[in-house]
């Protein structure tokens, strides 16, 4: 104890290893560091259709990385405006793709995080005077280091009410969209008319966002694998006119009102799991297979009531 | 000789170091937050070793992933009250814990004159002793 202060041992000085790794010069080199090509594949596989989409995320995703590069040789030290705005119908994979994105940027170190906070109108806006900014305050402190996905963003904006505090919240929302661009990635969604108004009377807003997203609606055939996919996650699988069925379903069902993508066919296949529950339930006696468990027959679908008012 | 070398207010963590940079509080900040605490800024001008429960600004922030929320209201909590201690709390909500688990100083005033030890005689020879800020005597928003 108590020994003179020049015997106690110093650390070694750092060694080449504690060092950072070697600066990243080739988009390889970025993309090998990052990882994010997989999340890129990830992408590709696992969402259907989506083609216009998935090329403007590669087109970011590569800008990302020359982005990287330059600054990795000195020539900007600014980060990109990285805002987005998603427009697309209901069920069209907006909240999906911007879980994706936030993974994207997170393997890149766009953001410290990468997780995604999905809000709406009422995590935002208060009730009464004074209620609005330390709402937004603790819903973008929650969002920091991640993305904030705003869901139904126009309903932000209500012209038809002056005092609506909605203004509020959107001022808070374009000053950290402004100052803390490496702090948090804002990404707005909605339909796409409704959209376009909201940017009208929000100028600042519209040019605060860099990129612009359009999710078309899923074809048919498009429909169909996504049914697919839900069914084999769960361990279901469509039985003997099945198919067919839910093909003759689907067509009936987009030409009826409220059809919202991909959220009604996972509607559609939980009505069907229901169905073969209760017929599978009324059969008391009979020792069920593996393959009488996970198979959904056509009647199960042509159950529906969409066949009915057709 | 004197009782506190640092002629400093040591409470709290870190209390004998040189002040924290903001980016030293930014790591302090994400550990707790890596940990699972719920971080909250107070602050006061009335620092007595007594004085437990200083002024909440602003609720505890809880849920939060990233540094920057945390280290955005201690910076606002300075803005507001520059001259004030403001001091950061990281409460772990552990059952059986719930308790504070981190807390340290963030922001003091210039001029820190300590406290003094009130000696008072009572009963012949014993001796009743007190502490007392020599800024306390001031009113607030006057002290530091």
């Amino acid at each position: 104890m108590n020994q003179p202060l020049h015997l106690i041992e110093r650390p070694a000085p750092a060694t080449a290893s504690a060092l950072p790794a070697r600066v990243a010069r080739s988009v390889a080199a970025v993309l090998a560091d990052s990882q994010v090509e997989a999340v890129l594949e990830e992408l590709d596989r696992d969402l259907v259709g989506l083609a216009p989409v998935k090329s403007r995320i590669r087109d970011i995703a590569a800008l990302l990385v020359i982005d990287k590069l330059r600054m990795n040789v000195g020539l900007t030290a600014q980060t990109p405006s990285l805002h987005m705005c998603f427009t697309g119908n209901p069920g069209t994979g907006k909240t999906t793709v911007a879980m994706r994105m936030a993974q994207i940027l997170h393997r890149l170190g766009y953001v410290r995080k990468g997780h995604l906070v999905a809000v709406t109108r009422d995590d935002l806006v208060g009730q009464y005077i004074g209620h609005t900014a330390p709402k937004t305050k603790e819903v973008l402190k929650k969002a920091m280091g991640g993305v904030l996905f705003i869901d139904e963003a126009y309903y932000l904006y209500r012209p038809e009410n002056e005092r609506d505090y909605g203004q509020e919240a959107i001022e808070i929302l374009l000053q950290v969209m402004e100052n803390q661009r490496d702090d948090i990635v804002v990404i707005l969604a909605g339909y796409q008319d409704r959209m376009n108004t909201f940017f009208q009377s929000n100028p600042g807003m519209s040019s605060r966002i860099a990129h612009h997203l359009q999710f078309p609606d899923y074809a048919p055939r498009e429909l169909l694998a996504i049914a697919d996919k839900m069914l084999t996650a769960q361990a279901y699988r469509l039985g003997d006119g099945a198919t067919q069925a839910l093909e003759r379903y689907l067509d009936l069902r987009v030409a009826q009102p409220h059809f919202a993508n991909a959220r009604s066919v996972r509607n559609a296949l939980d009505r069907a799991r229901l169905r073969q529950a209760s017929r599978l339930f009324t059969q008391r006696e009979r020792e069920l297979s593996a393959d009488e468990l996970c198979t959904i027959e056509a009647q199960d679908i042509l159950a529906s009531r969409v066949f009915q008012t057709a | 000789m004197m009782n506190n070398p640092t002629g400093r207010l040591t409470q709290g963590q870190f209390s004998f170091l040189p002040d924290l940079t903001d980016e030293e509080i930014g790591k302090q900040i994400q550990y707790g937050l890596d940990k699972g605490y719920a971080w909250s800024v107070e602050y006061t001008d009335d620092p007595h070793p007594r004085n437990t429960y200083w002024e909440m600004f602003g609720m505890p922030m809880f849920d939060l992933k990233d540094a920057a929320g945390v280290l955005g209201e201690v910076r606002e909590c300075r803005k507001a009250f520059p001259r004030h201690y403001v001091r950061l709390m990281a409460f772990d909500s552990t059952r059986g814990i719930e308790s504070i688990a981190m807390s340290f100083i963030v922001n003091r005033p210039a001029e820190e004159p300590g406290f003094m030890l009130e000696r008072q005689e009572v009963n012949g020879r014993s001796m009743r002793y007190t502490t007392r800020g020599y800024s306390a005597g001031k009113p607030e928003l006057e002290r530091y």
